[in-house]
């Protein structure tokens, strides 16, 4: 492939919201009431959506006439690039939020950035995607909010909730081979820059939502490069059954 | 390059073009959502832009069936591709589309300061297509649809959707 590094970079992208989507897509019918329910499967359709146009995108760099569904469904466990973040499970609402909220955040930034890639399909996605996902953001931000500035079991869950998720953030600002090709040709967007200000705007929401900002500094980290927790097994199971017991079935 | 913040419809296919209704909102056609970015033909074959509205908007894939039916009724092949750039806008709806979108039920989407203001909870414009009060307040950021949010009316209690606005 002649365009591997581009092609791992939107990867890199486009697993984040795949995977997560799945997560969310498996609270469809289980939300704690209609209208979180609701919430949480639109967003995930969301990250869908913009999973479809960055996989029909790399799809074309394989030259082989690889399809969205190929990319999506076929692939080893290894060979996707999501955080591990995304793949945590959906223990209880609070986490669901954190999750979320956490991954919103980097998100956002993220998509400010890649409106200035020297890519155009790049750049047509995040426009589209930086819409969507600062909607998201306000929703996660603010249940961080009404469950830390809650009652104090509200507030005591979502906090053990955040120091939990805690040690998967700094995955987001370590760079990949394919990222720092990205980065060098003007496409990708220098993540380890994005930190300083993440970690400020992180702290100022968990400030205003009553809740402590953890000061550990120990960090995990793999899913970037293939390395996935216990977790995402399960998650390629229950995603790929479909394709693998009926290849190249369609609806 | 010509920009397709100003859609290239050839004026003679706009007839069959109005045929097409969004599948979620049955009264707004494919023109008054502003989803078409151009459309048109040569040698018999009617090339169409489409833009989706939100990116996992599931009617995008009937609309582009609905397309090419329609246009398969009148004799013409239609092919149709997915653009996202420059991304949709609910500024791109037709006067004509709020206001049928009103009467269906729909509160069509306030400019994008209002808008903000509303789903903040820190102004009541959104208007209940029941009775007209502005006294009603928001239930749900997200709705039926990836385009909604839900809203009640705090005078005649009726709830209803509001299309958010995108910009």
């Amino acid at each position: 492939m002649k365009n591997e590094n581009l092609y791992n970079y939107i990867l890199g992208i486009a697993d984040n919201s795949l995977i997560l989507g799945q997560r969310l897509g498996e609270l469809c019918g289980h939300g704690p009431n209609l209208e979180t329910d609701i919430a949480m499967t639109n967003i995930n359709l969301d990250l869908i959506g913009q999973a479809r146009s960055y996989y029909q995108y790399a799809g074309k760099l394989t030259g082989q006439d690889k399809s969205e569904d190929d990319i999506a469904f076929l692939r080893l466990e290894r060979e996707y690039r999501n955080v591990l973040l995304v793949e945590q499970p959906n223990t209880h609402f609070g986490y669901v939020m954190v999750r979320q909220f956490l991954f919103d955040m980097f998100h956002f930034m993220l998509m400010e950035k890649l409106q200035h890639s020297k890519d155009e399909t790049l750049v047509a996605i995040a426009n589209k995607g930086i819409k969507e996902v600062s909607y998201h953001k306000r929703f996660s931000s603010d249940w961080i909010k009404r469950l830390g500035d809650g009652t104090a079991e509200s507030n005591a869950k979502i906090q053990e909730a955040i120091n939990d998720l805690w040690r998967f953030t700094d995955e987001f600002f370590q760079l990949t081979e394919a990222d720092k090709a990205m980065v060098e040709v003007g496409i990708g967007v220098d993540v380890s820059k994005l930190k300083e200000d993440y970690y400020k705007k992180v702290s100022e929401v968990l400030e205003e939502a009553t809740l402590q900002t953890p000061e550990n500094k120990y960090f995990t980290k793999g899913g970037k490069e293939g390395l996935h927790t216990e977790h995402m097994g399960y998650i390629l199971a229950e995603l790929q059954y479909m394709q693998r017991t009926f290849p190249n079935m369609t609806w | 390059m010509t920009s397709l913040l100003e859609p290239n419809i050839d004026i003679a296919l706009i007839p069959i073009l109005e045929t097409v209704a969004d599948p979620e909102i049955p009264v707004l056609t494919v023109l008054d959502l502003g989803v078409i970015r151009e459309a048109v033909e040569e040698n018999g074959l009617v090339s169409i832009k489409l833009t989706p509205t939100y990116s996992g908007c599931p009617a995008m894939d009937v609309i582009g069936d609905d397309l090419k039916a329609a246009f398969a009724k009148n004799g013409m092949k239609a092919e149709v591709t997915l653009i996202l750039s420059p991304a949709w806008s609910t500024d791109w709806m037709s006067e004509a589309g709020k206001r049928k979108m009103e009467a269906y039920g729909i509160a069509a989407p306030l400019e994008e300061s209002a808008d903000k203001a509303v789903l903040l909870g820190n102004a009541k414009l959104v208007k209940c297509t029941n009775c007209g009060s502005t006294n009603t307040h928001l239930v749900s950021q997200f709705g039926s649809t990836a385009c909604k949010a839900l809203f009640k009316c705090d005078d005649c209690q009726e709830p209803f959707d509001y299309f958010k606005c995108l910009k």
